[in-house]
């Protein structure tokens, strides 16, 4: 009879050793898939994780690797430090749309004006609309007791709507013959996001995700406000009496998710995808939600969990090149991985205990 | 706009069909959270269902074996998430979301084969006499069989919850698990059968999208309904028979929408797609808002995990 037992606090040992144990369970499962997809195991797990860092063509991908890492972590650093105090915003591929789009109209409307400051001025844009459309679920949530869960995911469709309204209409490229899709802010001098060194694919949305990582540690462990996200989340009574406002607390973490998800739309937007398209969006918000819990909502966890994910995406492009395994393959890759944390995450709150005795029924 | 070329009476008999997936999603969801599981993961079982549904259907030419498939794999999946809830005591809103992930990723994967597949006919039902009545005929009793089953079962549900010992149990499970497991009740087993009930019906819903509502296959083509089907429940105050008629209402505003669309309304046609997301937002809202209203009748272990301690 195996059972359970609650640990009187969570085991520090497990709590570094189950994302390990969660990803080379991962690779298992997933060399299993691949091998009912009549593809080699051990060939598509190599390409997939070590090949883009120290195979043959690694300079290539390696620049890759934080160009899809920086989106990723910037993201999942907002989300985690809603998820610690129990607020859930699993809407930011929403909000980072909805960044991309107000980041872009800015850039756009200063068409063909070159100063410096457009930059900056996009920034800030997209932030906020990263930020307002955070604000539907909070505010209706301190509100209306609406349940933030639902209403930021619904929001997440609503904004893919409003992209390709966005793309086929008011931002299209006017001197393309009703191609839908913007101007390429590549082009565009003062509003493009280039790499800062180039070839290395650090560009200034990844430099942002470092900051974000560095604010939030100090946030978490040395700010009042860090505390009080962890008290709500570990424990909502004894957060009221401690005189936390639960209703500051959600527009708080939502519109930080959402202004680190909007920047992060506004970064990709001006770099590496160069323009507002219908299919601008990948599923960065959503693949964010697994890096806060694989770097287990912690900033410098995430830091980790965002380049371990941008590889398998990268590695994944590269198998699919290489192996014909199908994209989606990764994503289910991605969607076991979570799985497997969250499952092997009971060793690090309970015992294991083996006994014989049954007990008195 | 040319509100004319809109009639009546066939927006009335597709109302049914595009209110059944959402339909069969709810009431099964109804069930789980009604035991006290929330499992956010109905777009993920939903969508594995479509993929079952139609690649089954297809390979067999079989409509029936095509949502049996489908109801199976849903089932299969949500037990997946039931190891991982109730065995594991893993947090059910993150692991809803990881189900609905991996199911996203799964269905793709699966689905590379039968995308722009013919799918299989699935025939509408003649009920002689009932289906011959003017207006009432052709909206109410000319469709396929699957819209009957999805109301038979909210009408199982409601009378197996109100009536019955077994309804009566999983009740308490919910409403109070520590009380439940005290008088003897397999609280794990009773929410495991829950969670494979709400599972195999997102599983129908799906499969209901992909073979008859569609129909097709495309890559992530339940586009929401299972958050609109978690959203439903909500809307219905966890009540069998509201799911019915929330799910109705929803139906007739998404075939509206639909409608109007294809009517030409001078907005463009992406606002109009928006409706569906923001009426669901906004009926969130009203019964959400007034001190908690819904909440009052929400299942009181709704979401949390059992652990017995000795």
């Amino acid at each position: 009879m195996i059972r359970l037992e609650k640990r009187p606090t969570p085991s520090q040992f497990w709590t570094y050793t189950t994302p390990i144990v969660a990803v080379l369970l991962t690779m298992l499962a997933g060399g299993l898939m691949f091998a009912l997809l009549g593809k080699n195991p051990v060939t598509a797990i190599k390409t997939i994780f070590y090949d883009p860092v120290l195979g043959e063509f690694a300079f290539y991908y390696r620049g890759q690797l934080l160009v899809k890492a920086g989106p990723l972590i910037l993201i999942a650093v907002g989300l985690a430090i809603g998820f610690r105090a129990g607020i859930w915003n699993i809407g930011a591929e929403g909000q980072y749309i909805m960044g991309a789009i107000c980041g872009a109209a800015v850039g756009l409307a200063f068409y063909p004006t070159e100063s410096w400051i457009i930059f900056p001025l996009m920034i800030l844009a997209g932030a906020l609309g990263g930020t307002l459309w955070a604000m539907v679920p909070a505010i209706l949530k301190v509100r209306f007791n609406t349940n933030e869960i639902l209403v930021s995911l619904l929001m997440v469709y609503v904004a893919e709507q409003l992209l390709a309204a966005m793309a086929l209409g008011p931002l299209r490229n006017p001197e393309t013959a009703g191609f839908p899709g913007s101007r390429n802010l590549q082009q565009y001098p003062s509003a493009a996001n280039t790499d800062l060194i180039a070839g290395t694919g650090m560009h200034w949305g990844v430099v942002a995700a470092f900051i974000a990582v560095l604010f939030a540690y100090i946030l978490l462990s040395r700010h009042l406000m860090g505390f009080h996200i962890q008290l709500a989340g570990q424990s909502p009574k004894a957060a009221r009496f401690g005189g936390v406002n639960p209703k500051a607390l959600v527009v708080f973490c939502m519109g930080l998710s959402g202004a680190l998800a909007g920047m992060a739309g506004l970064f990709e937007v001006a770099g590496p995808a160069g323009q507002i398209s219908i299919n601008f969006n990948s599923g960065y918000g959503f693949t964010a939600i697994i890096v806060a819990f694989l770097g287990r909502l912690h900033p410098i966890g995430i830091l980790l969990a965002g380049l371990l994910m941008a590889l398998t995406y990268i590695g994944g492009e590269a198998a699919q090149a290489t192996l014909q395994i199908p994209a989606a393959a990764i994503q289910a890759f991605q969607g076991m991985l979570l799985f497997f944390l969250l499952g092997v995450d009971v060793l690090s709150n309970y015992r294991i205990r083996l006994d014989r005795r049954e007990p008195a029924r | 706009m040319n509100l004319a070329s809109i009639s009546p009476i066939l927006l009335l008999a597709s109302l049914m069909v595009a209110a059944t997936p959402i339909l069969l999603a709810g009431i099964g969801e109804l069930v789980t959270e009604r035991a006290g599981v929330l499992n956010l993961g109905v777009e993920g079982m939903m969508i594995t269902g479509a993929i079952f549904g139609f690649a089954i259907a297809v390979e067999t030419q079989s409509a029936t074996l095509g949502f049996i498939a489908a109801a199976i794999a849903g089932a299969a999946l949500s037990l997946l998430f039931g190891l991982l809830t109730q065995y594991l005591l893993s947090n059910q809103v993150a692991t809803g979301l990881a189900l609905t992930l991996f199911g996203l990723g799964l269905s793709a994967l699966l689905g590379q084969g039968y995308v722009g597949i013919k799918g299989v006919d699935v025939s509408k039902i003649h009920i002689p006499l009932l289906s011959d009545i003017p207006v009432a005929g052709p909206i109410l009793f000319q469709h396929d069989l699957m819209v009957y089953v999805a109301i038979l079962i909210v009408a199982v549900v409601w009378a197996t919850l109100k009536f019955s010992r077994i309804g009566l149990i999983l009740r308490a499970v919910g409403e109070n698990h520590e009380a439940a497991h005290a008088l003897g009740y397999k609280v794990i087993r009773i929410r495991l059968m829950a969670i494979a009930f709400g599972g195999a019906c997102a599983g129908l819903g799906g499969a209901y999208l992909s073979l008859v509502r569609v129909p097709q296959w495309t890559e992530g083509m339940t586009a929401g309904a299972g958050w609109i089907a978690l959203a439903l429940v909500v809307f219905a105050s966890w009540k069998p028979w509201r799911v019915l008629i929330g799910a109705y209402l929803f139906g007739g505003l998404t075939v509206l929408q639909l409608n109007l669309q294809a009517a030409g309304m001078k907005v463009p046609v992406e606002y109009l797609s928006m409706s569906p997301y923001l009426i669901t937002i906004l009926v969130l809202v009203i019964m959400s808002s007034g001190r908690g209203r819904a909440h009052l009748n929400a299942p009181a272990e709704l979401g949390r995990s059992f652990h017995a301690s000795s």
